[in-house]
């Protein structure tokens, strides 16, 4: 595999291989100020390669693969090569990352102190993420939390947003052309777009905040606030993890205290903005 | 082919590892993933002067096998709770036998499914026993279900309900339709009872305020007895033989391996006997030539210490090594043709050509 691109986001080290050029050129771009492994080793490696030795140029076909690999996946096309190659990342990290519990969840900061959104594909929590990361927080990551079972902090882990459809356009208002990466179609989830964290994110990656809020966000609903009790936060946090279950008691228990330690809420919007001033209005109560 | 080459190197000498630079960590980890065999480098280099970013993988990795271990220990705790009113001798066999034995390679050894031995004429028992208590058939295709109760060495798979693990419930260690017929019933009859299992040993230490997840345990506590065997030593070494080279397609050879190195050199104790004993007990089961191949290839890739007289190297060996070593630096598999060969002869070792098309014609159908 000659094209090939290694980096560091947050506590993980990737080393990416492809069988074609394209989508490494694309990394090279979107993944350019992220710190370089200056001789470290890789501890993720991801690779996406030809579905069968032909397909690398008759109707270029894109198979997901790395350390981890989903044997049955559907290859998709070379256009979504991009694409392909991040989620070959995040299924090495969703599979293989054992030093964190993982939430599938987007994150950000201020003052030391982090709001973790959870919530499944289409709830806004990518579009919100990437909207605050924008104004006066800092995004710690839009796919992955990683909660320190040790400490309780979680670790920033800031990789490129994944938007799609609508909150392309929103974002892309906000935003230098320089941020974005190719607008990629007829994916499973519609037309994505690829989105650099802002300087700040990257420059801080390596500084952890603690959870002060746990947040459910439910785009398109009826506008309104729901507490939610720990032990429903608890529910929705297993499920949305990829590696409760191999972490055992130490994920068990960094997750009780979480659920214990940090409030929860539920909350309905039907417009970014109205999202954004959600948040606001939510931390302005919570300050300590 | 360097990464699988110094992975060998670690697990053969842990020292080893502390002139491997960044690149060749990386490399070192993406093959011990493929090869399933992280959390036994994990366990074997633990102590050497790592790299940062390493040490705190591969510690990671050493809490997670522990994890997993425990886990694979329950789930012979509940099988055994299952079986319990049956009074049938239940024998536990690969990487749950390793860990309830407590021998050298289970230190970070992956384990899949419970894999159980049970007296033939007590299959019917077992699997009512099973499916009473929470295990589902994985496989509801009649024909699967057919292949396997007239073929195969071991019921269709089942799954539990609610834990989500597997179990593979075995009469014995190689289908039947392979030519080699091991002696299944002298294997029950020789197991020997595991260590004492962690979940019943005599006093458990309740951490305060954990009332409600002890209550499993009082219930297996009350239960205590040696209802869980393992192998007898020689048979051990007898099946881990066959498993690895008289089925299958020397897929995740190296673990295998590497268990066969650990029990050889675990369970010879220096003696005169050791060694003739085991030959003799593999010739009973017809696996003398599998157990001797084994043995060779665990020498010459982790140097295991065999007799002089067991050193003759076979004509296919270099074969076999090339398919064991056949990965890339980042960790693909490499040599199709050798692995193509290696499939094929597995299948041809497991059933004859007229049943094997059969076989084929059947499954490429139901496509």
């Amino acid at each position: 595999m000659s094209h090939r691109h290694s980096f560091r986001v947050g506590p993980v080290r990737f080393r990416i291989a492809s069988d074609w050029a394209g989508p490494i050129a694309d990394l090279k771009r979107l993944y350019a100020d992220y710190p370089a492994l200056g001789g470290q080793a890789a501890t993720a490696t991801a690779r996406i390669e030809a579905a069968r030795p032909w397909r690398r140029w008759i109707r270029p076909a894109v198979h997901i693969s790395g350390d981890y690999t989903i044997p049955d996946a559907l290859p998709l096309p070379l256009s979504q090569g991009l694409l392909a190659t991040e989620m070959a990342m995040n299924l090495q990290v969703a599979l293989g990352w054992r030093q964190h519990l993982l939430l599938h969840a987007s994150a950000v900061e201020r003052d030391g102190r982090a709001i973790i959104m959870v919530g499944a594909s289409g709830s806004g929590k990518s579009t919100l993420a990437a909207m605050l990361g924008e104004g006066d927080w800092r995004l710690l990551g839009d796919e992955f939390a990683m909660l320190n079972p040790v400490d309780g902090q979680l670790s920033p882990f800031p990789r490129l947003i994944s938007l799609k459809n609508e909150s392309i356009e929103t974002m892309a208002r906000r935003v230098p052309p320089a941020r974005l990466g190719p607008v990629i179609t007829g994916t499973p989830k519609g037309t994505i777009r690829h989105l650099v964290p802002r300087a700040d994110a990257i420059a801080r990656m390596d500084e952890c905040a603690m959870p002060a809020l746990l947040l459910f966000p439910t785009f398109g609903g009826e506008a309104g606030l729901r507490a939610v009790p720990p032990s429903e936060a608890f529910m929705r946090l297993t499920d949305s993890s990829t590696n409760y279950v191999a972490l055992g008691e130490p994920g068990f228990a960094a997750l009780t205290k979480l659920v214990r330690d940090v409030p929860a809420v539920a909350i309905g919007y039907a417009s970014g903005e109205q999202g954004v001033a959600a948040v606001e209005a939510l931390w302005a109560e919570l300050a300590p | 082919m360097r990464a699988m080459r110094n992975l060998v190197v670690a697990l053969r000498d842990p020292t080893s590892v502390v002139a491997l630079n960044g690149e060749e960590w990386s490399a070192l980890i993406a093959v011990a993933r493929a090869e399933v065999l992280l959390g036994t480098l994990a366990h074997r280099v633990a102590g050497q002067l790592l790299p940062p970013e390493v040490e705190a993988l591969l510690n990671a990795a050493r809490i997670a096998a522990d994890h997993a271990q425990v886990q694979a220990l329950w789930e012979a705790e509940m099988c055994a709770s299952a079986l319990a009113p049956l009074g049938v001798r239940f024998v536990l066999l690969k990487g749950t036998a390793y860990a309830a034995a407590g021998l050298p390679n289970a230190d970070g050894r992956q384990i899949g499914d419970l894999d159980i031995l049970v007296p033939r004429e007590r299959l019917d028992e077992v699997e009512a026993a099973l499916r009473g208590a929470g295990w589902e058939w994985v496989k509801d295709d009649l024909y699967d279900q057919g292949y396997y109760r007239t073929h195969m060495h071991e019921l269709p798979p089942l799954i539990h309900g609610t834990r989500d693990r597997m179990i593979d419930v075995h009469h014995t260690i190689l289908p039947l339709t392979a030519r080699v017929r091991p002696d299944a019933a002298a294997m029950v009859a020789d197991a020997i009872p595991a260590s004492e299992p962690p979940f019943v040993s005599s006093e458990v230490e309740t951490p305060i305020g954990s009332a409600p997840t002890s209550a499993p345990l009082d219930c297996a506590r009350g239960k205590r007895d040696s209802r869980q065997y393992t192998l007898s030593p020689t048979d051990m070494v007898c099946h881990c033989a066959a498993h690895m080279m008289a089925d299958g397609d020397l897929a995740g050879g190296l673990r295998n391996l590497w268990d066969m190195h650990c029990l050889l050199s675990e369970f010879d104790d220096g003696g005169d006997d050791f060694w003739p004993v085991v030959q003799a007990r593999a010739s009973h089961h017809g696996l003398w030539s599998a157990m001797h191949c084994a043995a060779r290839l665990a020498h010459e890739l982790y140097g295991t210490a065999i007799p002089d007289s067991w050193r003759i190297r076979g004509n296919s060996d270099f074969l076999f090594l090339r398919c064991l070593m056949a990965r890339d630096d980042w960790g693909r598999e490499t040599r199709p043709l050798t692995r193509l060969a290696f499939y094929i002869r597995s299948h041809m070792l497991r059933m004859p050509p007229l049943m094997l098309i059969r076989h084929l014609w059947t499954k490429w159908r139901a496509r």
